[in-house]
């Protein structure tokens, strides 16, 4: 494997192999010196085009621990605000003789365009509404944590799947290692065909969540979508906000996951987000642990 | 000048084809016949045994950037590449810039064409708005007086229906017709390609394809509540080819176009990321696809054209959702087509016919190799195997996402006016 910039392409195996892998670098997390040399010497470029906090900072945090060096390129904006074609852009970050770059682009297809053009390895960090494979990665890896496996399941996906790239990169994982995967939202979020991706899908979150074993909550997206995806908040929160109320379907052991970052009281209740059956803590903790994995499957591999 | 064209398969465009023999006398076709002509003092016998010989086809709907974005394209080089398709005669759309809604602009074109051209005939089509801007009506008669031979807005069409209204009617006093780029602005706004499964799975906005059913259907109601003529741009969907056959079986004096990439490709190819799949109307659904293709065989679409977009690296080259739209086809068009020819699903005559019917929608002389017309020629040699490749182009565009195919089919010769002005370098 030389890049990883979606879910989709992968197999079972490889998805099961780096999630193994993952288990080794969290105990590394745990340690007193959180620090391992396996990636001394080479260098990682981390390109932002579009804002994040917390996928940019685990990168830099799992690049860190395992002794790469790790350059940060945040740009309001893409490079063509500045005149600048993608290869333009590809051709610069090349010249720096990266072994690898993590982009994060708001239009989809950016990180494959550029894996196309440059010879280093290329971590996809989220493009667009496409994919997020890291983060499906490090969800994969709690839901497998803490139910022992990736089988079997019954998952429930709800909120705004049509501009979710993490809703994306969940499916295909999950339908790849055999669970069941309800999506539920207003019909304006569920995106056409995506049956065709092997899940169900239905309106009434009620129906998802019942019996589920895992409850994913995905973010409200852009503000300006309200009046035209939705009514307003207000309104969504009524009819798709996982509260008590709505959690009490689920199994009593399910778990509650969000990618964050979480609209509380919109699409999560604080007392849910805050109690003992969400992980989204967790998930953020593991997502280390998983990059990590990810980055030494990709550039330290066999040689290291 | 005369030159004898011998063994070949005569495929006059309407009727059968039969093998035959055709003398061109100067800028006229001088006889046709389906046995060798016998005539002295020719300058030049060309046996094309095993080659085509139809009415020099027509592209109604090509954009050569002329003035304003030359670095894309212009006339010179669009017409050469018009020429190295099998094209004797483009109708070019008026987005240029200035945009071509004065008098001005097109006797510039026409000028340039004449001047600085190969000799392949160009028909600027003018603005239907000022600036294409959908608000007032640009002179229309002016343009008419000038030379255009129909008036469109193409990409940016008008949404205002009253407007619409208004215009087609005030175009009718001259003569001509508004050219329909069927979309809905609204449906597809912010949209990257066809809205479905596959919009889905790669994660990039969608553009439903109702919106162009949509705006097809306003625009035949128009034309049948004035009960006048209109012609429909690069048709993609299922629901539009059924709406034009709805409109025909009434009476309605439609006509409709398509361009071959819409019979090749499906919102599928979008998955390369190659902004060179990036097209409006956008590829469709293989229903879409496989509709298009039986609305070509019977007769709901008339004509292929080709909706040359040529654009220069640095506009394409760039992030998916930034990229700009069209791809290059005046050179590809013939032999990405005749496949259809070969799989038996059109007939040669069929495949003249709806490269040439373009003549007879804007009243442009041209589409016949009857005795006394004009010797526009266009010669193919329908077996011979060969790869597109982008950097032979003539056009300055290298945008086809068709770069690598193998076909079958080539244009072997371009013949305007009795003189040769394209050979094909085997
Ligand atoms: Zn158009």
């Amino acid at each position: 494997m030389k890049h990883l910039l979606g879910i989709e392409s992968l197999n079972r195996d490889q998805i099961m192999q780096i999630l193994e892998t993952a288990v080794s670098f969290e105990e590394i997390n745990q340690r007193q010196i959180k620090k391992v040399p396996t990636l001394k010497g080479i260098s990682v470029i981390n390109f932002f085009a579009e804002p994040s906090t917390r996928t940019r900072m685990s990168f830099e945090v799992a690049e860190k621990r395992l002794s790469a060096d790790t350059y940060n390129i945040a740009v309001a904006g893409s490079a063509i605000t500045k005149g600048e074609t993608l290869a333009d852009t590809a051709l610069n970050l090349q010249a720096m003789a990266p072994d690898c770059l993590v982009i994060r682009h708001a239009v989809s297809g950016t990180p494959h365009m550029l894996a196309q053009i440059m010879n280093c390895s290329v971590i996809n960090a989220g493009d667009g509404f496409h994919e997020h494979p890291t983060q499906a990665l490090l969800d994969a890896y709690t839901i497998k944590k803490r139910k022992g496996r990736l089988d079997g399941l019954k998952v429930a996906l709800i909120g705004d799947i049509a501009h979710s790239r993490v809703a994306r990169s969940n499916i295909h994982l999950l339908t790849k290692t055999g669970s069941q995967v309800v999506l539920a939202g207003p019909a304006t979020m569920i995106p056409r065909g995506v049956e065709k991706l092997g899940v169900t899908v239905t309106y009434d979150p009620k129906e998802a969540v019942k019996e589920a074993d895992v409850v994913m909550m995905l973010r409200i997206q852009e503000e300006r979508e309200s009046g035209l995806m939705y009514p307003d908040r207000r309104e969504y929160a009524r009819f798709f906000c996982l509260d008590e109320k709505l959690l009490s379907l689920a199994r009593p052991d399910a778990i509650v996951m969000h990618p964050g970052p979480a609209n509380r009281g919109v699409e999560i209740e604080d007392d849910i987000m805050d109690g003992d059956r969400s992980v989204i803590l967790e998930q953020v903790a593991n997502g280390v642990a998983v990059r990590m994995a990810v980055l030494y499957l990709l550039l330290g591999g066999s040689n290291a | 000048m005369k030159l004898l064209i011998k063994n070949a398969t005569i495929c006059p465009g309407t009727g059968q084809s039969f093998p035959g023999s055709l003398l061109v006398e100067n800028d006229r076709i001088a006889k046709v016949a389906p046995v060798e002509i016998k005539a002295d003092g020719v300058d030049e016998i060309l046996d094309a045994r095993g080659m085509i010989v139809a009415p020099g086809f027509i592209d109604i709907h090509a954009h050569f950037r002329d003035p304003g974005f030359e670095y894309k394209e212009d006339i010179v080089s669009g017409l050469n590449a018009a020429a190295a398709g099998g094209f004797t005669a483009v109708c070019t759309m008026p987005n240029t810039s200035p945009v071509c809604d004065n008098i001005g602009v097109i006797e510039y074109q026409k000028k340039k064409a004449r001047e600085e051209g190969n000799g392949v005939r160009l028909f600027p089509i003018g603005a239907a708005t000022k600036g294409q801007k959908g608000e007032t009506m640009a002179p229309i008669g002016e343009l008419k007086e000038g030379g255009a031979v129909a008036v469109s807005d193409d990409g940016k069409p008008i949404q205002d229906s009253s407007l619409l209204l208004r215009l087609m009617q005030y175009a009718s006093s001259f003569g001509i017709k508004y050219v329909a780029h069927a979309e809905d602005l609204y449906l597809s706004r912010g949209g990257q390609m066809n809205e479905g499964y596959f919009s889905t799975l790669y994660g990039l906005p969608g553009i439903p394809a109702v919106g162009e059913a949509l705006s097809v259907a306003r625009e035949c109601l128009m034309a049948e509540y004035l009960g006048l003529p209109i012609h429909i741009c690069h048709v993609s969907t299922k629901a539009a080819c059924d709406i034009i056959a709805f409109f025909k079986t009434r009476g309605v004096k439609v006509t409709a176009e398509t361009a071959p990439h819409y019979l090749l490709l499906t919102d599928e190819a979008l998955g390369s990321y190659d902004p060179n799949t990036k097209v409006n109307p956008p590829l469709r659904s293989e229903e879409d696809r496989r509709a298009v293709i039986e609305a070509l065989k019977n007769g709901t679409i008339d004509a292929i054209a080709t909706d040359h977009a040529p654009h220069h690296e640095r506009d394409k080259n760039l992030e998916f959702n930034a990229a700009a739209s069209g791809m290059v086809g005046l050179e590809t068009a013939v032999a990405l087509t005749l496949k259809f020819v070969h799989e038996k699903q059109i007939s040669l005559e069929r495949f003249v016919e709806v490269f040439t019917a373009g003549y007879r929608m804007f009243g442009i002389e041209g589409g016949t190799l009857a005795e006394g017309s004009l010797a526009d020629i266009t010669l193919i040699d329908p077996s011979y195997t060969w790869t597109i490749d982008k950097n032979m182009f003539l056009s300055k565009g290298r945008n086809t996402p068709f770069h690598g195919f193998h076909v079958k089919g080539a244009v072997f010769r371009t013949i305007v006016a009795g003189k040769t002005i394209y050979t094909r370098p085997y």
